[in-house]
């Protein structure tokens, strides 16, 4: 007999739909006399799409992570960035797979290349401005590229400089939007945008809130599925809404029912960094012990804004309705969407040294009420996999035992399955001392 | 009860057969191409040894990498588990454990009553495990046992700094070419082993007593290399490379059947996913 009872999201194949469309569209954009641009998952799409008329994105590391899921086409791209286009295995996985896809002129999602009108990117890794960069060369070096640095500091250190240095570039990005797309930015659709990125940022940093709860509503492996619509468009109008209205209501009432992700739960994990995406079964290979990972920096703030209140928790970032904001026009608009990037996204502040990781996840781990924690190693992404060792100290001095296993997000010839479940059943067994739960 | 305990690592299996504790026959030899095979010949032989039928042995446990090729193994624990409960039946004051076999080298700290607390593995990689040695002794023309000696004579450390097979064999060739005496690249090989494998020991954080297991510990040059590198004491228990077999049949006789039968369960559903 099971601990707690079980279920699927009702608002599952909502958002299985939402991410279908948004390939979908980016594809046939051209065919409606829409434009298309390329940029990153953090790129603040709120301002290329406030242009004129129909605009599509396509953003870089949700695509790398979708071609990582399906093992044979991430070593078809990944051979061919290596091979054909001579890049290095140790650069970014999402980023080979990405350069890969435009060697072989294959778009994952079917059909040829979709060749973008334009690229709005930013700085924020040593990976992300070259990225799009190289991209273009690959494509013929006849896109328009503009790319703004977002470095402006940890959270901790946002004042009205910070925020302006970012704004003046946001300034300078319209004035080259509008250059090569000759149509305008719509004031009235970035201030709604802008609404729209809060919406979504803050909702889903309240839904993760909501995994505090035991038992879990919602594990890792799911969310992964969830916050990756912030990450396509956060300012998109349906994207808000589905975190809104329809995720975070949802997930409240799991909590109220006591609806569990994981109908066994007996030890909650934290988790750490992108995680193998071929490779996801492995989190229901934890489940059989009734392991369910319930936190990550990475999974809470990749898209969720927070901040650290006054007592030293980590809440989620209020609302504009919250902060009794509303946005007076374009200038206003671009700040608050600064601001908020800026301040809430504490998934930056690692960036910043491993201080400040450490200082998070020591906090999630004891707001989440984590058991033990599992750490992925990743080889694909240097900027996640700073301080990971640092990270296993700070965790292992609150009292949690910590595993740590090799791997690489989208580059599957650097994950070895049966050695992780190897390493699993000897940190469940031997370590947190678990024995699988019924089926 | 009678109970056997079946290693199948990357390059040998080691079988050890227990009655209450009292070790009845040990048996080791190279997996070769077949590992199944091998550990089904070896387990006949360590049988003959005891003098003993299969019906007569209560419990098999297997253990290693390739633990699950055991096909009439009754179930398969961890190899970091098998090396716990070995090490602690046999030096129980260790709380420290490195085990450096052929394609692999790791580190546990492990509690009074042999749990593991933490562990840490060199992974993907053949420097700090026994295939470096190998290599290197290829590139020295010297086998491994002569190397182990050779390097106790050195009294000159020359760093390697590669931390790669490939590279290292290079390294090695050049040293040869530079007229290095052979006892002095043994000891930089070693050296440069125990460097890996004291970072690996250092992650779990290092504490008395330090017990160094696996074929590896046979080999006293590479011992010492890793005493000077961690700057503590490294008991070696006789026989270091049964250690994790013995704790397999450790476990076989301490009853671990609900772990067996799931583990078999988990073997049956990889091997119908077609992963196993």
């Amino acid at each position: 007999m099971a601990k707690y009872k079980t279920k699927g999201l009702d608002c599952w194949n909502r958002a299985k739909e939402l991410r279908a469309n948004y390939y979908k569209d980016y594809k046939e954009a051209h065919d409606r006399g829409a434009l298309r641009w390329e940029g990153g998952a953090w790129s603040f799409d709120a301002v290329p799409q406030a242009l004129e008329g129909e605009v599509r994105g396509l953003t870089e590391e949700p695509y790398g992570a979708s071609v990582g899921a399906d093992p044979e086409m991430q070593v078809r791209y990944q051979e061919a960035a290596e091979g054909k286009w001579g890049c290095a295995r140790d650069l970014c996985a999402y980023l080979r797979n990405y350069w890969g896809s435009i060697v072989l002129n294959e778009f994952a999602f079917g059909g040829e290349w979709p060749k973008a009108d334009f690229i709005f990117q930013n700085h924020i890794c040593c990976s992300h401005a070259k990225w799009l960069q190289v991209a273009d060369e690959i494509e013929g070096g006849d896109i328009p590229f503009f790319c703004f640095d977002a470095g402006a500091g940890a959270y901790d250190k946002i004042g009205e400089r910070q925020i302006n240095y970012v704004v003046e570039q946001l300034h300078d990005g319209i004035d080259f939007l509008e250059k090569v797309t000759k149509r305008k930015i719509v004031d009235e659709k970035l201030i709604q945008n802008v609404k729209n990125t809060y919406d979504s940022a803050c909702y889903w940093a309240k839904t993760c809130e909501l995994n505090q709860a035991v038992p879990a509503p919602l594990d890792e492996k799911t969310m992964f599925s969830l916050y990756v619509l912030g990450t396509l468009e956060k300012s998109n109008k349906d994207i808000a809404h589905f975190y809104k209205n329809l995720l975070y209501p949802e997930v409240k009432e799991r909590v109220a029912n006591k609806i569990a992700a994981v109908a066994d739960e007996q030890c909650r994990v934290l988790g750490d960094s992108q995680p193998p995406w071929g490779f996801l079964r492995i989190f229901r290979y934890l489940e059989k012990y009734g392991i369910v990972s319930v936190a990550s920096l990475y999974t809470f703030s990749l898209i969720g804004w927070w901040k650290i209140d006054k007592a030293g928790k980590l809440v989620p970032y209020p609302t504009l309705e919250e902060q009794g904001i509303t946005i007076k026009d374009r200038d206003h608009a671009l700040k608050l969407l600064a601001e908020g990037e800026l301040k809430g996204k504490l998934m930056w502040a690692p960036f910043y040294g491993a201080k400040y990781k450490n200082d998070i996840v020591t906090r999630i781990a004891k707001q989440w009420k984590c058991d033990a924690s599992i750490i992925h190693l990743n080889r694909g992404c240097e900027g996640t996999a700073q301080h990971q060792m640092e990270m296993k100290i700070a965790v292992q001095k609150l009292g949690l035992p910590v595993m740590t296993f090799e791997g690489n997000m989208a580059d599957e010839r650097e994950f070895d399955e049966g050695r992780t479940k190897r390493f699993i059943d000897l940190f469940v067994t031997e370590t947190l001392g678990l024995k699988k739960v019924a089926a | 009860m009678i109970s056997a305990g079946i290693d199948v690592g990357g390059k040998n299996v080691h079988i050890v057969i227990t009655r209450n504790g009292t070790i009845l026959a040990k048996v080791g030899g190279p997996t070769g191409i077949n590992k199944a095979e091998a550990a089904e010949k070896l387990y006949a032989e360590a049988l003959a040894q005891a003098k003993l039928k299969r019906e007569d042995v209560s419990q098999v446990v297997a253990t290693g990498s390739s633990g699950s090729r055991v096909s009439f193994a009754d179930g398969v624990i961890p190899d970091a588990a098998a090396d716990a409960r070995g090490v602690i039946k046999l030096i129980p004051s260790a709380r420290t454990i490195i085990d450096v076999g052929a394609e692999e080298g790791r580190a546990m700290k492990i509690s009074p009553e042999g749990k593991v607390l933490d562990f840490a593995i060199n992974e993907r990689c053949a420097a700090g495990t026994g295939t470096f040695v190998d290599t290197m002794s290829r590139a020295l023309e010297v086998p491994v046992e002569e190397m182990a000696k050779l390097s106790l004579k050195s009294t000159k450390s020359i760093p390697m700094n590669a931390q790669c097979a490939v590279f290292g064999e290079s390294e090695v060739v050049s040293l040869i070419h530079q007229k290095t005496p052979k006892q002095d690249i043994a000891r930089a090989v070693h050296d440069a082993i125990a460097g890996r494998i004291g970072s690996v020991a250092r992650i779990v954080g290092l504490e008395k007593d330090v017990v160094m297991i696996g074929g590896v510990a046979k080999n006293p040059g590479f011992v010492e290399s890793l005493k000077r590198d961690i700057g503590m004491e490294v008991k070696v228990p006789d026989n270091p490379d049964f250690v994790s077999a013995l704790g397999a049949a450790s476990a076989a006789a301490a009853g671990v059947l609900e772990e067996k039968v799931e583990a078999k369960v988990v073997e049956k559903e990889q091997i119908e996913e077609g992963k196993a």
